[in-house]
């Protein structure tokens, strides 16, 4: 990571925001669900071979999500105090945002 | 079955993919509006960690040509399919990132057309600016006949009807701003692909009884085998070389000369280093020597994809009953576009081995993975037909605005032609067949005279256009002279025999016209050809103070090290 050592007063850490929080609660939500399924719901092992297959996958997810979690803690990413906003990516035809003059 | 769809979902399937949706369009949304200094951070060109950079590049590219067509190659022709993981990919993929990135990041270019444009001029890059929009227009249809196949699977709907939903879905994702945070999205999407290939690759390997199972049940089903399957021997189908049954030549010598060659060098290189629906992800990055390790950590889970893609397949072809029909050369009824056709492996595995809850899993993934794939085309086109081709030869100098407009009604109408370009791509019973054709037609040539002009100093501007349209006519011709039936090649062998003919005539051809033309000024070269091109302007210079393992040269060599034992190994 590049974003490791100048921690100045003004910056701060990206958080929520963070790609790997992002990442970590949607394979910890899925976690859940998958295994809450697993448990709860029909197991259908003629499909699996035997296997609790949504149980498992839910476990793992799970741990995956964590450990995104825990990385993200562990690395915080530092933003730089003074950011440029984001310039509008002209091959996207998302709805544009103009970019504003330059400070 | 109790219903009459192909996949029997429920609402827990639903709440799954419903999920997925909300992450990603929450994400759209937050970008838009930016409500936080990380997300302009995440966002704002050339800010981002190599990792995340990385598996986007692997993301952007892991979309139908790898899921869909893979897995239909692997329930095909087996073992050889990796081919296009260590043979067709990785090589080509530390190629990039150790010699062309330096010039695609210090040249700032965002399409190829504008490199061709700067490079040779007017001539080289309208004739590229045409090509390169007509291909993604074609690979935009290819991508929206499997997205529709799954709507069709999941809801039973006739596929014409499948096909017009599946491109409004892909519109409204696109103008939602589901494009705007796209590499949010792609890495996102790449765990959720991972998430559920890899339980549906080990449940039906725990189905068929391991790899041991797999192996000999599909030796059984060769020897086996009525004489109107087409199918290739075992051992051809389970060892990786020489695959004649990928190159469809009988000798072996000449297999692998066409697999290293035709895939190995010019299909491959030609994709992943003039393919700028994935290399602009690298230019997303904090550094050079982070530009360059962009594709470089990509291979390393490259290096794998297959194991989920490929192996399922094949696994499909021995445990789903309509594909042992088909391989053995039955037309069995009920796949995703009428009849059961190679390109309904995964999706035909999955509703026999994925409880409900995983399957909703897969069909997140899958419905993800071709949905960006075909945004990426779309927004593609739409930059080079306003800007490249609009702006620069129909109407200059207007506002801002009108050529927003203009690329607004360019999304639209290229959706539309999707819908018709799928057409197309149905009628291929392997879409991998078709990509590679296609590849063979656009992107071969454009790789010899990318190459070709980035080391040769000398390439004249007119040797720029001749090469690129001759190489695409004469792989045009190639491939029309197999389809009228003059000689016969089976598997893949005719999109790598047109990819091998169309670089070999760019190649020449360019020569030949540049020797009697005039070339540029070498002082307007600088950071577009290698020997105009300062060292100073090339390297990172904090590279040398990183720890090995974050340095380039050291982490190519050792995925290439990696992909010859694989290699070695199957």
């Amino acid at each position: 990571m590049s974003t490791t050592s100048e921690t100045d007063g003004r910056s701060k850490k990206a958080g929520l925001f963070d790609i790997r929080n992002i990442i970590g609660a949607l394979m910890a939500l899925y976690g859940v669900i998958l295994a809450l399924a697993g448990l709860l719901g029909e197991h259908e092992p003629e499909k699996t071979g035997g296997v609790n297959a949504n149980l498992w996958t839910g476990l793992a997810l799970l741990v995956v999500g964590l450990g995104f979690f825990a990385w993200a803690r562990l690395r915080p990413i530092v933003v730089p105090p003074d950011v440029d906003r984001a310039d509008d990516d002209p091959t996207r035809p998302a709805p544009q945002r103009k970019r504003p003059p330059a400070h | 079955m109790s219903s009459d769809t192909l996949i029997d979902a429920n609402w827990l399937d639903y709440l799954l993919v419903a999920i997925y949706f909300g992450f990603v369009l929450g994400i759209g949304v937050m970008a838009r509006r930016s409500v936080s200094d990380s997300i302009d951070f995440f966002l704002s060109g050339r800010s981002l960690p190599a990792w995340v950079t990385g598996l986007a590049f692997i993301s952007a590219n892991l979309g139908a040509v790898e899921i869909m067509g893979m897995s239909a190659n692997g329930a095909q022709l087996g073992l050889p399919t990796f081919h296009y993981f260590w043979v067709g990919a990785v090589p080509a993929m530390l190629f990039l990132g150790v010699v062309m990135m330096p010039f695609y990041y210090g040249s700032k270019v965002r399409s190829v057309p504008e490199f061709m444009f700067r490079r040779f001029g007017t001539g080289a890059h309208l004739v590229n600016a045409i090509s390169f929009a007509v291909a993604q227009l074609l690979i935009a249809g290819v991508n929206l006949a499997l997205l529709a196949g799954i709507v069709r699977a999941l809801l039973g709907w006739p596929i014409w009807v499948s096909l017009i939903v599946a491109g409004a879905v892909v519109l409204s994702y696109i103008t939602l701003g589901g494009l705007s945070a796209a590499i949010y999205n792609e890495v996102l999407q790449f765990f959720v692909i991972v998430a559920s290939l890899l339980p549906l690759t080990l449940i039906g390997l725990n189905r068929v009884g391991g790899w041991d199972g797999l192996t000999d049940k599909i030796s059984a089903a060769s020897a086996g085998a009525s004489s109107a399957s087409d199918a290739p021997p075992a051992a051809q189908q389970l060892n990786a070389w020489p695959g004649q049954a990928l190159s469809g030549f009988d000798s072996p010598l000449l297999s692998v000369v066409g697999i290293v060659f035709g895939l190995g060098f010019v299909l491959s290189f030609g994709y992943w280093t003039t393919n700028f629906v994935e290399v602009q992800r690298a230019m997303a990055s904090d550094s050079i020597s982070a530009a360059r390790k962009t594709p470089i950590i990509g291979a390393f889970p490259k290096m794998f994809v297959p194991f989920i893609v490929i192996v399922p397949g094949m696994v499909s072809a021995v445990l789903v009953a309509e594909m042992i029909e088909l391989k053995d050369g039955g037309s069995p009824a009920g796949g995703a576009s009428g009849d059961v056709t190679y390109n309904d492996a995964l999706l035909l595995l999955m509703r026999d081995v994925l409880p409900n809850g995983l399957l909703g899993l897969a069909i997140a993934g899958l419905l993800a993975a071709f949905m960006a794939g075909m945004a990426a085309n779309i927004s593609a086109f739409n930059t080079v037909f306003s800007y490249d081709l609009w702006q620069r030869y129909i109407r200059k100098d207007h506002s801002d605005d009108y050529y927003l407009r203009i690329g607004r009604l360019a999304t639209v109408g290229a959706t539309v032609i999707a819908i018709f370009t799928a057409q197309i791509a149905l009628g291929y019973d392997n879409v991998m067949n078709y990509l590679q054709t296609l590849f063979g037609f656009f992107n071969a040539p454009l790789f010899a005279t990318f190459i070709l002009g980035m080391f040769w100093k000398r390439m004249t501007p007119t040797a720029g256009w001749v090469g690129l349209v001759a190489g695409t006519l004469s792989a045009i011709a190639v491939d029309r002279t197999a389809a009228a039936g003059v000689f016969e090649l089976s598997g893949q062998g005719v999109a790598f025999l047109a990819a091998s003919v169309a670089f070999v005539v760019d190649i020449v051809l360019s020569v030949v016209v540049s020797l009697v033309t005039k070339p540029k000024p070498a002082e307007e070269l600088r950071g577009l050809v290698y020997s105009e091109t300062p060292r100073e302007d090339r390297t990172d210079p904090n590279e040398a103070s990183y720890p090995w393992y974050r340095r380039t040269a050291p982490l190519a060599g050792i995925a290439l090290a990696m992909v010859v034992v694989l290699n070695f190994a199957f």
